[in-house]
């Protein structure tokens, strides 16, 4: 893959998560609406077993809603990347 | 269709997360044997848009949101071993880092999106693929095996429920089903738009699978 490809798809990816993802649909996802309708949601409603660094896609913190989201999925985005990134290049070596 | 904690008896999500620790030790070792040097980078950028394209939630029919799962479409870029190992990257950071999903029900999220949803799309892709032949047979089974990966790993999330008692499959599977039957086509039509993209672009980076014997590629 070219350096100009990769590149390109990255930014394009970090993009998406900066200026797209604050004005994502809030609605219930499909799973949740199920649960909802159905009457089963209140079982999920427990503490979470590990506290996580940026719960709910929302940078801690940061006042401004968007900016928390935007940052957070930017943040993610890259983590993502070099984890994956990382596993690829442990089985190659191998 | 992220399965928070508290939905899933333990006596489900145990063996989930053995067998999804066992399907996932079978990818790495599958994936090792053909990881070429240009699917590194492709594994990455994959993995990372598909979280990105995670947090896109669209609004659809009966005050609910969709996004895209992206399993069908890292399975056709780079097959369906390494397209399960992206998908399970992206599923265990949304859970440990943004809290988006259990961590005891991880292990069925895995086993939905990642085995069911992602090698289960990937064989409908394939098969549809080789009956219709060309960049058309491409096109018709990303569409076709995104839809029904939705629709496969909604069914999955149903039986989980269904086995520990937060829901009977009666009411669970045709209601998990029906609503991502909905969220379904969204996923394909974002497949379809990114996959016809790359087609136009870069088609080598559309995964060829390996042959059996020469002579039976239809390209």
């Amino acid at each position: 893959m070219k350096k100009k490809h990769l590149l390109f798809g990255l930014l394009a990816s970090l993009l998406l998560a900066l200026i797209l993802s604050p004005f994502a649909s809030r609605l219930p996802d499909g799973l949740e609406r199920v649960a909802e309708d159905k009457g089963f949601l209140e079982k999920g409603e427990v503490k979470p077993i590990i506290p996580s660094p940026i719960p709910d896609y929302s940078w801690p913190g940061l006042k401004n809603e968007k900016l928390a989201t935007s940052f957070a999925g930017m943040a993610g985005t890259l983590i993502v990347f070099g984890i994956s990134y990382g596993i690829a290049a442990l089985i190659k070596k191998k | 269709m992220h399965i928070p904690d508290g939905f899933l008896s333990p006596s489900t999500w145990v063996p989930a997360w053995l067998l999804s620790i066992g399907g996932m030790s079978y990818c790495l070792r599958r994936v090792a044997r053909i990881l070429k040097e240009k699917m590194v980078p492709l594994m990455g950028v994959t993995s990372a848009f598909i979280f990105a394209a995670q947090m896109l939630n669209f609004p659809i029919a009966g005050g609910t949101s969709g996004h895209l799962i992206g399993g069908v479409l890292a399975a056709v870029l780079l097959g369906p071993f390494a397209g399960a190992i992206v998908i399970t990257t992206v599923l265990t950071v949304q859970c440990v880092v943004f809290q988006d999903g259990g961590l005891t029900a991880l292990g069925a999220n895995i086993l939905n999106m990642s085995i069911v949803g992602t090698m289960g799309g990937y064989l409908i892709y394939l098969g549809l693929r080789k009956v219709i032949g060309g960049n058309r047979g491409i096109i018709a089974g990303v569409a076709v095996a995104a839809w029904a990966s939705e629709v496969l790993a909604a069914s999955g999330v149903a039986v989980e429920l269904a086995i520990s008692g937060t829901s009977p499959l009666r009411v669970a599977l045709p209601a998990m089903a029906g609503v991502h039957m909905l969220l379904g086509l969204g996923e394909a039509i974002i497949t379809c738009s990114i996959i016809g993209f790359v087609l136009k672009v870069r088609p080598d980076l559309i995964y060829q699978p390996p042959l059996p014997e020469a002579g039976q590629e239809e390209e």
